[in-house]
């Protein structure tokens, strides 16, 4: 069970959480005027990558706020976490 | 030592107390303790503890419980224990013991708390860290204990520190990410069974630990060679360890070794009065203190040979070993009782590999072991290769066999697999251990090979002339050991196991005997029977009253959200397909969510209670979906909306009066309502005293019917209820459940998210094109309506099914073909299926609703059905089945 430092709330159990995907994937503003290959992108595409990628979780059985935090996806070691709309702590790597 | 007594098989033994059952049963000399499960052989004890493949038994008394290693268990005054051939049965008994959990943080965990262990702990508690130690025998001290040898009483006693806690007879079950372990504590099986009421049986740990120490240790392993599963054939440590404590069945023995651990074990069964005739040693040059001190003993020392095969006195047991070399030649017997195996030491890596730390090949001690230290796990002892002692092994698991010989040389013991099933799975291709442990079944008993793993290995390197470490590495899953399901559970049975959800009217639908439908976790009332009524007589009754008459639904499980603000309206026109921000105070509107891929994600009616203030319904099963995904939007999207969701499903009881008659029936609640047509429109909401409680009543229909939603804090729901049953008794007024709400809003071809939808039906396929606002420059999943997959031809669109029998409800879930005929040659493409199907008593026929390929443009179509015993023919329609022209639900 991973260990999910929730940034309002300090690491906590995963059976706390729900996962978000992937974090920074924001939604369009101008949809109507993406072609199918963008929307679909947006919709469908993300870049599961090999290693740290930074995601979002929320606390629901918590303070039922959502967060971004670093994950490293091989071994499920967490680096920092940070709200929303504040800057981007650097990737562990 | 204090004498207990115990039955073994229906005889009566006594032993000493503390000793294991298979160290007891040595004691009074039985060395048959049961029969191999596939091929009725004799087998004995052949280990120590947990790695025992053959010595399993059911246990009857106490708590009861089947397949047991009988090594494990330390044996209790009136402990009634059965040989278990392979299979276990459970008690017929209740178990009545508790059985508890508790979650704890650590600084430092600990596993095994042997010398490297103790060490471990001394050196983090000497720095101030707490430490658990969890231990899964009865006292500290590893191979110490079994040696007879004092554990040093600097290492002993860092178990009594405050800032160490000790857990004997305690097993680390799993090890998974960032240090999160599960253990299980055996608590009362060793004591007296007065004490089994006070304590739970089984405490599982759930322990957090920033810095995790494996120090588990080593098993023995065997050999494979003919006949190596006899009675008396046994792993040279553990022979040694019984006979040194007194439970000696043995008059003479041979020891065949790979390794100097052989001499050790002969030179302590010589101590303890075993002949040993002599030590088999595969190694041409063995040396060492061990090798020295065997001498010594004057036991005679055979080296470049090993055990070929094994004789067998009359009682099945082992007469003696015949001794050749390595490919099988020049063999030739020795005798002994005790045929002691020294085949290497197998290091404990299974939690080590739970958490993917992969063990490596130490080609000197023959031997998978883990050498690893990062900041969250590390290993020590011999799990780490630190054997201590004089140790150099020969990586060498069984000699060449005939193949009469390799039909009865055992690989896996409790799987009676033998090196000839092996055999197979290498001459059909087999290499990695995974695929020749699917194609032997070696590897999956209870012990999950923990001897036969490496041995496995082993004998595929020497089948196909490589290391070991070259045919891949070992990886175990937890549990280390089986765990009875109980101790999984804990307290959470029965009740505990699920929460469960009533409404405040929940104990009048009890009374009146109706059957409960789960919802989630929500207990609802599934019908109200008359008596003598079954469910389809008591349906049909319930639709035809509320058509008729006026019926009355517990509603208070729809999900509530509180939404306040001074954007909300400006967010829900972003949630939903339609338009809300022009909705007027004091109405509501119906609304359907989509996902951003414009699949229907859920429905329900929402209310402008005040200007920025609304209430939103959910489905019942999705009202925590829906407020997570409002969340979601509101703080990782749209953060500038002013805008508040509150949970209120439970705060709000809700009874719905529904059919010709409500009007009456509402008139007579609320006597200060104007509840004519004009005065209070359908989709209004009037705020009344309703039998003197102040109400929200909402003109809302799911029916199609006249129908007032009445909402009140959720404390009046059953007053408010019984004053509806008491006002509206002699307008005959009907309970209904969820059966009867779902065949009425099927007649109207109202559909229900997660029963016509299964989330990849866009507004359009539900023909529900009218929901979805042109006006809005955006909302969430309207660019998904042009995608091309969306907008293409062919989609599965909502309509309704008629069978030409009408008397025949198909099944939900079936098929349909199209064509009158299901006969025709395959392959039979179908078209679609049924999603909802009920018998009306408004159409006095039964129909159904489905979703079709191109549904709505193929009204009027014939189709079929294929079931097992017929085909069942009908015809495409609206799926509208009542009042199309929505005349009913103003009364
Ligand atoms: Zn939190």
């Amino acid at each position: 069970m991973l260990h999910i430092p929730c940034p309002y709330c300090g690491p906590r159990d995963e059976t706390e959480f729900h996962y978000g995907s992937e974090a920074h994937v924001a939604y369009p503003e101008n949809s109507a005027n993406l072609t199918d290959e963008e929307w679909a992108k947006f919709v469908f595409i993300r870049s599961n990558p090999k290693g740290w990628m930074a995601e979002r979780w929320v606390h629901s059985a918590g303070c039922r706020r959502w967060f971004n935090v670093w994950r490293n996806t091989i071994n499920h070691e967490f680096g920092p976490s940070y709200k929303p709309f504040t800057q981007q702590p650097k990737s562990p790597a | 030592m204090s004498t207990v007594n115990f039955t073994f098989d229906g005889k009566q033994y006594s032993g000493q107390k503390g000793e294991s059952l298979a160290s007891a049963l040595l004691r009074n000399g039985v060395l048959h303790f049961t029969d191999s499960s596939y091929k009725d052989r004799p087998r004995g004890v052949m280990g120590l503890w947990v790695e025992e493949p053959n010595a399993l038994v059911n246990i009857d008394s106490g708590a009861g419980e089947p397949m047991v290693m009988s090594t494990t268990i330390e044996i209790v005054d009136g402990l009634v224990a059965r040989s278990s051939q392979g299979v276990g049965d459970l008690p017929d008994t209740r178990d009545n013991s508790r059985y508890d959990k508790v979650n704890r943080h650590v600084d430092v965990l600990v596993v095994g708390a042997g010398t490297a262990g103790l060490e471990a702990a001394k050196k983090y508690s000497d720095q101030g860290k707490s430490v658990i130690v969890v231990d899964d025998k009865p006292a500290a001290g590893g191979h110490l204990v079994y040696l007879g040898q004092a554990v040093p009483a600097d290492l002993l006693s860092v178990l009594d520190r405050e800032n160490v806690t000790y857990l004997p007879r305690t097993t680390v079950q799993g090890l998974y990410d960032q240090g999160y372990s599960v253990a299980t504590e055996r608590r009362t099986d060793h004591l007296d069974s007065k004490v089994h009421t006070e304590m739970s049986r089984i405490r599982t740990w759930h322990i957090r630990a920033d810095h995790t120490v494996l120090a588990t240790g080593a098993f023995q392993r065997h050999l494979v060679f003919a006949n190596n599963d006899r009675p008396g054939i046994m792993l040279s440590h553990s022979a040694a360890t019984y006979v040194s404590n007194g439970a000696n069945p043995f008059k003479s023995a041979v020891v065949v070794t790979v390794d100097n651990q052989g001499y050790r074990d002969a030179v302590r069964l010589s101590q303890a009065g075993v002949t040993v005739n002599a030590i088999v040693d595969i190694r041409n040059n063995p040396s060492g203190p061990s090798v020295e001190a065997a001498k010594a003993a004057g036991i005679e020392i055979i080296t470049g040979k090993t055990a070929i095969d094994t004789c067998e006195k009359e009682d099945g047991t082992v007469k003696c070993v015949s001794v050749g070399n390595p490919d099988g030649s020049d063999a030739a017997c020795i005798d002994g009782d005790l045929i002691a195996v020294s085949g290497g030491w197998t290091p404990v890596v299974h939690l080590a590999t739970f958490v993917g730390i992969k063990p490596t090949w130490d080609a000197k001690l023959a031997a998978f072991v883990v050498k690893h230290s990062d900041s969250l796990t590390s290993t020590a002892g011999m799990l780490a290769g630190d054997f201590g002692g004089d140790d150099n092994a020969e990586i060498f698991f069984g000699p060449t066999l005939t193949t009469e010989q390799a039909l009865v040389a055992f690989v896996d013991y409790q799987r009676d697999a033998t090196y000839r099933d092996f055999k197979r799975a290498i001459d059909a291709g087999m290499r990695s251990i995974e695929h020749v442990k699917r194609y032997t079944a070696i590897g999956t008993a209870h012990d999950q090979g923990k001897t036969s793993g490496t041995v496995t290995m082993g004998l595929i390197g020497q089948a196909i002339g490589k290391a070991p470490d070259e045919i891949g590495s070992l990886t175990f899953r937890p549990p280390y050991i089986t765990i009875p399901f109980a101790a999984l559970a804990g307290r959470d049975r029965g009740l505990l196991s699920d929460p469960e959800r009533t409404t405040p009217i929940h104990a009048w639908h009890v009374a009146s005997g109706a059957p409960m439908e789960d919802v989630g976790q929500w207990k609802r009332p599934w019908y109200f029977p008359k008596s003598g009524e079954n469910m389809h007589a008591a349906v049909l009754r319930e639709c035809a009253a509320v058509r008729e008459g006026v019926g009355v639904m517990d509603a208070s499980t729809l999900g509530k959200i509180d939404i306040q603000g001074k954007d909300a309206g400006q967010f829900l026109d972003m949630i939903y397909t339609n338009m809300f921000s022009t909705l007027k105070v004091g109405m509501s509107r119906y609304g359907l969510m989509c996902g951003v891929d414009g699949m229907v994600f859920d429905d329900g009616v929402t209310t402008r209670i005040s200007e920025n203030h609304w209430l939103m319904t959910t489905t019942t099963g999705g009202a925590a979906k829906v407020l997570d995904w409002l969340e979601e939007w509101l703080q990782t999207e749209w953060p500038h909306l002013e805008v508040y969701c509150t949970s209120v499903t439970e705060q709000i009881s809700t009874v719905a009066i529904v059919g010709p008659k409500s009007r009456e029936l509402m008139s007579r609640l609320a006597p200060a309502l104007d509840v004519s047509n004009e005065a209070f429109a359908f989709m209004e909401n009037k705020h009344a005293d309703v039998a003197g409680v102040p109400a929200r009543i909402a003109r809302i229909s799911f029916s199609g019917e006249l129908a007032y939603e009445i909402n009140v804090p959720a404390i009046y729901g059953l007053h408010i209820w019984e004053a509806v049953m008491s006002q509206g008794a002699d307008l005959n007024i009907t309970p209904y459940g969820t059966e009867t709400m779902h065949v009425l809003r099927a007649e109207k071809g109202f559909v229900i998210v997660g029963q016509e939808t299964d989330g990849t039906q866009t507004p359009d396929d539900l023909d529900m094109s009218w929901i979805v606002s042109k006006k809005k420059d955006d909302f969430i999943g309207k660019r998904s309506f042009s995608r091309a997959d969306t907008a293409r031809d062919g989609r599965h669109q909502l309509v309704g099914i008629l069978a030409d029998d009408g008397s025949y409800v198909i099944p939900e879930g079936a098929y349909i073909v199209a064509g009158a005929d299901a006969n025709t040659a395959p392959p039979v493409k179908h078209i679609g299926y049924i999603t909802s199907s009920y018998d009306s008593a408004a159409l006095g026929r039964s129909f159904a609703l489905a979703l079709v390929a191109n549904g709505l443009a193929r009204k009027g179509e014939k189709i079929a059905i294929p079931m097992a015993d017929r085909v069942v023919t009908g015809v495409i329609t609206d799926s509208v089945f009542v009042d199309k022209e929505n005349t009913r639900r103003d009364g």
